[in-house]
């Protein structure tokens, strides 16, 4: 359990080489030059008084309480913005510090109300604990002068209230802001006694440019900024430490609770990914996880036109086992499988795809990165030995030019898209290579030095000229290429990037880029230092999307920019452990740590330890599934935590193969669309109830932490293994930290990771084993894993899904940061205040020539489908592109997506749709009946006494 | 699967593949199809060639011989 309050030591950490010893009331402390007094003095347990400063935002010098004495000095510095100097002596306590201080204090308490014990910051209060701290004792000066106390307060925003009558103008807030969060939306408004914190011109907090980070909320000293879940509930009495169960950032946090109520999640200054920061959803939208729409009981019926009813554990295992093998019975071994989920732990992903491999007997597993990642494990393993980004998050601040490539990270990954943003003032420089102007390309104190538009679907080609001008211009790394590349393979990918068609001077055409901006974007990645490679779904969600994968990891092997701070090629995963459910042998083709099933020597470890055969034959990918199924040879499913019917393209493919199958088992927290074509239904548990791990995108090993019991009354994994042994495979671990020792002794990345090593150093990055017993923050530094990098020859294909005269837009699609993917969690809290519905943007141009305005219906088709939703005039998206999210089941966006996939993983592709977009008034037929089947579907009948069914 | 579907596929994957010399082109094409996909996808695909193999790659073609030679042979490609 962590301690309530984590140590602040008022200023920032200082790196140096050059260490400065110093004496602070007689105690000899030595530290990195360019440390404050005030942290110096923190680091030797004096806490010099303070209330402008704290650790997380650089020292401003405003308070003036933090003074300090210093030997040979005239007055009394401010310890927060005076350095350290060797052999300085300092004093921190004195009579005329003493007096000075109270001086301070008592200014300050005479325009700040009275009301400390019905204050909702009572207790955690910086000022209160200040004025005790001080010794005041008396305030000479009254209320009756001018004063801020009939301050209104701005409740405007869902998750926290702005009380200025409390506020002490110390800029905390302001700082917190533009520093910690990039956003730069408050300021502190008038001079001296009218200084006042503002939100934009006299806007409300959610009028603002505010994103709801929370960032100001942590910072603030006081209860001017404050969370209204500890104004409901009041101050927490524990913490435990955890980690965010929402994207692939995986940011740390401290659970902040009253008995097993959750009374405020506070990102953790120790979370390796996070150091300390967190969005909107991580901080605040956790209430999905007592939703009145959670199931708590498992729950069964015969047909999907029947109410569902709840029954025990018992029957719902023992109904499942029977109907699983009573499938295989009738329609062989390999009718049935399971689809696994990102969202769940490591140890949860891997007993389900331990189930299908030793319980079922085959190898048809698959995972939701099936639809995101998929083209990132093959591509990357190709050109580098396996399938993972090659830095940790840090490495990002030795970065002098990011090329981002098809990812919106402030949106999608906010708190690394702050970090890429302070790294951005600091100078680096940045290309954006995606078909949308996304906020990256121009906000406050960042501009994209090159914003290369492209059209969608045009990637690899865009790529291939990036290469061709390094190639052509003599910016190839060579020393770093002869060293650690194939010379066969990099000789042959030479010639055929240097042909003239790769130039862009011809692929203009295609990408829509000019070719000047294309070779200055290429120089600059080439020759303007440390170059990193940062991508999002824009690069996988293609035809091409495990082809341009490998153009990235070319491009960044040709330049020399791999193994060391500062470079690498790096995915920016979507969901919080996708990284983690592919390591666990997810694929249908791999065994955990990406081994594949045909290896024999592989297998027999794994058939040993399980006692089980396993089959050689890769399994059903995701979609092979659904073809499958509508074609009568797979006809049983066990989906983990996804939500598929929404989630996946062609929804009416989906539908109709879940339709045809005879036993759909789902594990979820809500009757998601899937389960409306279930059988069985197993309530899961939410991240709070879970104990285990995720994996973050950086590779990080980061505990996930029970803050409360199961409410379901079995832990996921639990049931899992209740199920298989009621097949006739026993399956028993006391704890999720056996599933992990497993997993350990399975998988030689992960053979030296365990729960003890993870609660001892915080988390760990794998590679984790004897050569790297602490993890591997960096890959591929002394060599590549596939021993020499592997040039692949990436030759632009343009997809089959072309525009026509009925079709003449494309549609591509994405998320925004208030929501997460199929919104079943974000919906279920406050954060619709942001999205309350998905919206299509069209450009100016393709709505004048529709008749369209601002906020009309618009139906949205395709040639398999249509759907109904409102549109937004922008400008954002290139002329002939429409863009849209898919949050809302209802909008049902993948009613429109098709069945066109990447060459190479099946990886579907989200990114490009021929569309028309025409004026509706009413939702589309699929919209109708989806409401109707919806509300059947899912009828629960009125409890009655268990029965063993069929 | 609808054979539209898996002729697509499989002729997504010999493009790939085409820009490589012809003998390791039709190599990768075999070892892709035998590395990803499921038996039941690639009997469909014998069957298909089986049968005059229409709308398919000629690369896809020779990949499937090799690979019902290997399959014969009992030889794993991967
Ligand atoms: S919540 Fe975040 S974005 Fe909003 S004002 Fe505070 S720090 Fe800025
Ligand atoms: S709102 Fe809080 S952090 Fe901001 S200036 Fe006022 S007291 Fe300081
Ligand atoms: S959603 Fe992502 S960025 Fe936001 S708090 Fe969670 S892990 Fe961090
Ligand atoms: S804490 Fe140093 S001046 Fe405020």
């Amino acid at each position: 359990m962590a301690s309530i309050k984590q140590m602040d030591y008022g200023t920032p950490e200082r790196v140096s080489d050059t260490q400065v010893t110093l004496d602070i009331d007689g105690r000899v402390v030595m530290v990195p030059a360019g440390t404050s007094i005030m942290r110096a003095a923190a680091e030797a347990g004096i806490n010099v008084p303070k209330l402008c400063a704290t650790d997380s935002i650089e020292a401003f010098g405003s308070c003036r309480l933090c003074m300090v004495e210093v030997e040979g000095r005239k007055g009394t510095p401010a310890s927060c913005t005076t350095p350290v100097m060797p052999g300085m002596k300092v004093k921190t306590q004195t009579s005329r510090l003493e007096k000075l201080r109270r001086g301070v204090m008592e200014l300050y308490i005479s325009d700040h109300p009275l009301d400390c014990l019905t204050c909702p910051t009572n207790g955690d209060c910086e000022l209160q604990d200040m004025a005790g701290v001080v010794g005041l004792r008396q305030v000479r000066y009254g209320f009756d002068g001018a004063n801020h106390l009939k301050a209104e307060k701005d409740e405007s925003n869902p998750y926290f209230t702005f009380d200025p009558s409390k506020c002490i103008a110390c800029s905390r807030c302001v700082r917190a802001c533009a520093e910690t969060q990039g956003t730069f939306a408050l300021t502190i408004a008038g001079r001296g006694f009218d200084s006042i914190v503002s939100a934009g011109a006299e806007e409300s907090f959610m009028d603002s440019e505010c994103v709801s980070c929370g960032a100001c909320v942590q910072a603030c000293p006081t209860a001017t900024l404050m969370e209204k879940s500890v104004i409901e509930h009041g101050m927490p009495e524990h913490a435990v430490q955890t980690t965010c169960a929402y994207c692939g950032v995986g940011c740390s946090f401290r659970a902040e609770m009253q008995g097993d109520t959750v009374v405020r999640m506070v990102p953790d200054k120790e979370g390796g990914a996070n150091e300390g920061h967190s969005c909107v959803k991580g901080r605040f939208a956790w209430g999905y996880a007592t939703h009145q729409d959670r199931i708590y009981k498992p729950m069964i019926r015969e047909r999907i036109t029947d109410p569902w009813r709840e029954v025990s554990w018992e029957d719902a295992i023992g109904y499942a086992a029977q109907r699983l093998r009573a499938v295989q019975a009738k329609y062989g071994n390999g009718s049935i499988g399971g689809i696994t989920s990102s969202r769940c732990t490591n140890e949860e992903v891997f007993v389900v795809q331990k189930m299908v491999r030793a319980a079922f007997g085959n190898n048809n597993v698959d995972t939701c990165a099936r639809v995101c990642h998929s083209p990132t494990g093959y591509g990357l393993k190709q050109t580098f030995g396996t399938s993972a980004g090659t830095q940790d998050f840090a490495s990002v601040d030795d970065t002098d030019v990011m090329l981002l490539i098809g990812a919106n990270p402030t949106d999608g990954h906010p708190v690394f898209g702050s970090r890429m943003k302070k790294r951005l003032r600091q100078g680096a420089k940045l290309i954006v290579m995606d078909p949308r102007r996304i906020d990256l390309v121009k906000s406050p104190h960042v501009k994209a030095a090159h914003h290369l538009q492209l059209r969608p679907g045009a990637n690899v080609a865009a790529v291939n000229a990036l290469a061709h001008v390094i190639v052509t211009e003599g910016l190839v790394d060579e020393a770093f290429v002869a060293e650690r590349c194939d010379p066969v393979e990099f000789d042959r990918w030479r010639a055929f990037i240097a042909e003239p068609r790769n130039s862009p001077e011809v692929t203009e055409p295609l990408t829509g880029i000019p070719a000047s901006e294309m070779r200055a974007a290429a120089r600059l990645y080439a020759t303007g230092g440390n170059g990193a490679i940062y991508y999002g779904l824009g690069v996988t969600e293609h035809s091409q999307g495990s082809t341009m994968v490998m153009g990235m990891a070319n491009l960044a092997m040709a330049t020399g920019n791999i193994g060391r701070r500062g470079v690498g090629v790096n995915p920016l995963r979507g969901q919080n452990n996708v990284q983690g459910s592919c390591d666990m042998g997810s694929f249908p083709h791999e065994l955990s740590g990406y081994r594949h099933v045909s290896d024999d020597a592989v297998r027999s470890v794994f058939e040993e330890v399980w006692q089980a055969a396993l089959d050689p034959e890769p399994g059903l990918r995701i979609p092979n599934m659904f073809d499958a199924a509508t074609h009568g040879t797979f006809k049983g499913l066990f989906v983990q935590g996804e939500d598929i019917a929404q989630s996946d393209p062609n929804t009416h493919h989906v539908t109709s193969a879940l339709e045809a199958m005879e036993c759909v088992i789902v594990q979820d927290l809500f009757l998601n669309e899937t389960a409306t074509f279930a059988h069985i239904f197993f309530p899961g548990t939410s991240f709070l109830e879970k104990d285990g791990t995720f994996t973050n995108a950086e590779r990080r090993i980061n505990r996930v932490r029970q803050v409360m019991a199961p409410k379901t009354g079995k832990a996921e994994w639990q049931v899992i293994c209740d199920l298989v042994t009621a097949m006739g495979y026993p399956m028993h671990y006391d704890n999720a930290s056996q599933i992990m020792d497993e997993i350990a002794r399975l998988t030689p990345t992960f053979r030296g990771v365990s729960f003890e090593k993870l609660d001892r150093l915080g988390s760990v990055q794998w590679p984790c084993n004897d050569a790297a017993p602490e993890g591997t923050p960096l890959m591929h530094v002394d060599g590549f894993i596939r021993g020499k990098g592997r040039f692949m020859i990436t030759e632009f294909v343009p997809t089959e899904e072309r525009t026509s005269r009925y079709f003449p837009l494309i549609l591509t699609t994405g998320r925004i940061l208030s929501h997460y993917n199929v919104g079943a969690q974000t919906r279920r809290t406050a954060n619709v205040a942001w999205h309350p519905e998905d919206i299509l943007e069209v450009h100016p141009h393709d709505a004048e020539e529709r008749g369209l305005r601002d906020g009309d219906l618009v139906s949205l088709a395709s040639r398999v489908g249509g759907t109904t939703l409102r549109a937004k005039i922008s400008d954002r998206m290139p002329q002939g592109v429409v863009y849209t999210t898919f949050h809302h089941p209802v909008t049902g966006a993948n009613v429109v997506t098709t069945e066109h996939s990447d060459w190479a993983t099946n990886c579907p592709e989200y990114k490009v749709t021929a569309v028309q977009v025409t004026r509706s008034n009413q939702p589309s037929d699929w919209q109708v009946q989806y409401e109707s089947d919806g509300i059947q579907r899912r009828q629960i009948a009125p409890a009655s006494p268990p029965q063993a069914a069929e | 699967m609808k054979s539209t579907d898996m002729i697509r596929m499989a002729n997504q994957i010999a493009t790939y593949f085409k820009s490589y010399p012809h003998d390791e082109a039709v190599a990768e094409t075999a070892g892709h199809i035998k590395s990803f996909w499921d038996p039941r996808m690639r009997d469909a695909l014998y069957a298909h060639v089986g049968s005059g193999g229409s709308g398919l790659d000629d690369l896809v073609r020779e990949a499937v011989a090799v690979l019902k030679r290997g399959s014969a042979e009992g030889q794993a490609i991967r």
